[in-house]
């Protein structure tokens, strides 16, 4: 499979990161996602876009292990196939996962969240032998300096507003050097100027990896996406560029014919 | 023990550390023999409230089953110092009940150290099983605490129906002796307690050690973010198992070393009544702090022997009502309230008025 993956991408020469191949996935009786296929490339920011429900979420949970498809594989550049593992595997394997809302230890300060995500040892044994307290690594400074949390490192990361918790996790993820970095609208809930930083923070983020995400604010796809996919009713609709996404009648429809509000308009103008 | 503790914290800490180890290493000295026991006892329970803590305060989850692992570790003891009672003869209860031979499980507790270590290992596998079965499976929660409950009970009724191997309802009892020293003189009183109180420091600095480390971090983050912790590349089950494992073998500590104080271990001593209780002591003392738990299992043991020498019938009724009261007015125990009032105090002439987000913990 990989092989002819990589035939399709000679002319482009990025090299694949990781390909979801034909995803089921049922919950009950209801398909969310049917013979979805992905394919992640280094380098890529990549959107995926669709209606409420297209499956767009789910896909994510598929890849970071923490919905199991009826069907289908979701295979590293080496072959492992990532359906097979648990969630703390699937992340050893380099996946980073950003949830809609912001997950981070409320209890404890930005420094002590990012220690964390920094650590390497993560098997109980070895974690009793590490001193809870350990000093900020170059690495950990200059991930708060690229998250703008430099001077918050002390503060009670309950205490951040929405858009620095939401900067914590994605620097929390980033020291961890994914190679796949998923992220399920990132930028909801934030102002107008802390949208646009987290739009320049996920392209400076893509220089390096493989970055995916999910998103329903139009204008900010249509600024930072170097790359689109729309889904509906749990099926590929259309992969492209934002402007070539945004001239297929068949998008246009869905978003048209389902939803009438400003971001769908949007989409197709 | 006491530079190791005095190692670490502020100097005003390092002096109350001082200061209260000293006053409980001079209480022979002022205490009956009488009393001293009784004290022995009860820091022989605060060793099972910091193991308790340690799962519930800081892990997040509710055990309502630590009697049995008190239980497992008090039957132990009770087993090997009952063989050393009968000598060569069978144990009284095995023969009332038609027993003509020794069981084979009770032949290994002929032995001092392998029953000492049975003691601490059996219920720490137990812990370990349950826990491993249940965490693994993503049971949590109030699941989780119901099944704790159900091996309560199921041990209970085990214990209670093997009469003939357990000595029934009665539990095991009829011994005064261990290597030969009478377990109520006051020698023997004073040297328990000093050894129980050895063992509590030891038990307290290993849980610190525990909690301040990279593990403790992860068992705290995992009470408050299970799924983050997991997709930091942890596995929440493996810690919580370990944690439950480690909490289990406190609470044989403390049941063979209850039993060393107390001369008898019975199935009501495990049940679900004493099992609700040790959850109170740390309750009342401070979840998520170990010197609260301490201070819980001491402060409470010692009200519910002295309410019961006055009212036997009340202590229900004010175990009950302080159930209420610290779940409704102190979540976070006495160390919640001293902390209050410590923050009050400080606050006090200060000009702007910070206000400080108290954060409740989960309480499963």
């Amino acid at each position: 499979m990989f092989q002819s993956v990589r035939k399709n991408q000679k002319s482009t020469d990025v090299p694949v990161v990781l390909v979801a191949e034909e995803i089921t996935v049922a919950f009950g009786g209801f398909v969310a996602v049917k013979g979805m296929n992905l394919k992640l490339h280094e380098h890529d920011l990549h959107f995926l876009i669709g209606p409420n429900g297209a499956g767009k979420t789910t896909m994510l949970d598929v890849i970071c292990g923490k919905t199991k498809p009826l069907s289908g594989t979701v295979k590293m550049a080496d072959g492992t196939d990532l359906t097979r593992l648990k969630e703390h595997q699937v992340v050893r394997k380099g996946i980073g996962r950003k949830f809609q809302a912001p997950s981070i230890f409320a209890g404890l300060t930005v420094q002590e969240n990012l220690t964390l995500a920094a650590e390497t040892r993560r098997s109980p044994l070895q974690a009793l032998g590490i001193q809870r307290y350990s000093k900020i690594s170059p690495a950990m400074e200059r991930i708060t300096l690229q998250i703008g949390l430099q001077d918050r490192v002390d503060a009670r990361a309950g205490a951040l507003s929405h858009g620095e918790k939401q900067w914590l996790e994605i620097g929390m993820l980033l020291l961890q050097e994914p190679r796949v970095l998923l992220l399920d609208e990132p930028a909801a809930g934030m102002t107008d100027e802390e949208t646009h930083k987290t739009g320049r923070l996920l392209q400076e983020i893509a220089r390096e990896r493989s970055v995916v995400v999910v998103e329903h604010d139009m204008e900010f796809v249509r600024e930072y996406a170097a790359k689109v996919t729309v889904m509906h009713e749990g099926k590929l609709l259309k992969e492209g560029t934002m402007a070539e996404v945004q001239e297929d009648p068949r998008v246009a429809e869905v978003y048209l014919g389902k939803r009438r509000d400003d971001h769908a308009v949007a989409a197709t103008n | 023990m006491m530079s190791a503790l005095l190692k670490t914290g502020s100097l005003k800490m390092k002096i109350i550390w001082a200061v209260v180890l000293i006053m409980m290493c001079l209480a022979p000295l002022i205490s009956t023999e009488f009393r001293l026991s009784l004290l022995a006892k009860f820091l022989a329970l605060a060793i099972l409230a910091i193991g308790l803590d340690l799962i519930w305060g800081y892990g997040g989850v509710l055990s309502l089953g630590h009697g049995v692992f008190f239980g497992l570790g008090g039957y132990a003891m009770a087993m090997y110092l009952k063989l050393q009672a009968s000598g060569s003869t069978l144990p009284d209860f095995m023969g009332w009940s038609g027993l003509s031979g020794l069981p084979w499980f009770w032949e290994p507790f002929r032995s001092f150290p392998v029953a000492l270590l049975l003691g601490i290992a059996l219920p720490a596998l137990l812990a370990f099983a349950l826990g491993w079965f249940t965490f693994r499976n993503r049971i949590t929660g109030v699941y989780f605490t119901i099944l704790t409950q159900a091996l309560v009970l199921i041990t209970v009724t085990l214990f209670v129906g093997k009469q003939e191997w357990t000595g029934g309802t009665n539990g095991i009892t009829g011994y005064n002796a261990i290597f030969g020293f009478t377990l109520h003189s006051a020698g023997t009183t004073i040297a328990l307690y000093f050894i129980t109180l050895a063992i509590l420091v030891l038990a307290y600095l290993l849980c610190r050690r525990v909690v301040n480390s990279r593990f403790g971090q992860v068992l705290e983050a995992a009470r408050d973010g299970e799924n983050r912790v997991r997709f930091l590349g942890y596995d929440p089950a493996g810690f919580k198992t370990l944690a439950f494992a480690l909490s289990g073998a406190l609470a044989g500590i403390a049941g063979m070393l209850f039993v060393l104080q107390v001369g008898i271990i019975s199935p009501s001593m495990m049940g679900i009544v004493p099992s609700i209780e040790m959850v109170l002591w740390v309750a009342l003392g401070g979840r998520g702090t170990l010197i609260g738990a301490v201070i819980g299992a001491v402060v409470l043991n010692a009200a519910k022997t002295g309410i019961s020498e006055a009212y036997p019938e009340g202590w229900l009724f004010v175990i009950g009502g302080l159930f209420v009261t610290v779940v409704l007015f102190m979540p976070n125990g006495l160390v919640g309230v001293y902390r209050h009032v410590v923050r009050l105090l400080k606050r006090r002439g200060e000009v702007v008025h910070v206000p400080v987000s108290q954060e409740k913990p989960k309480v499963y």
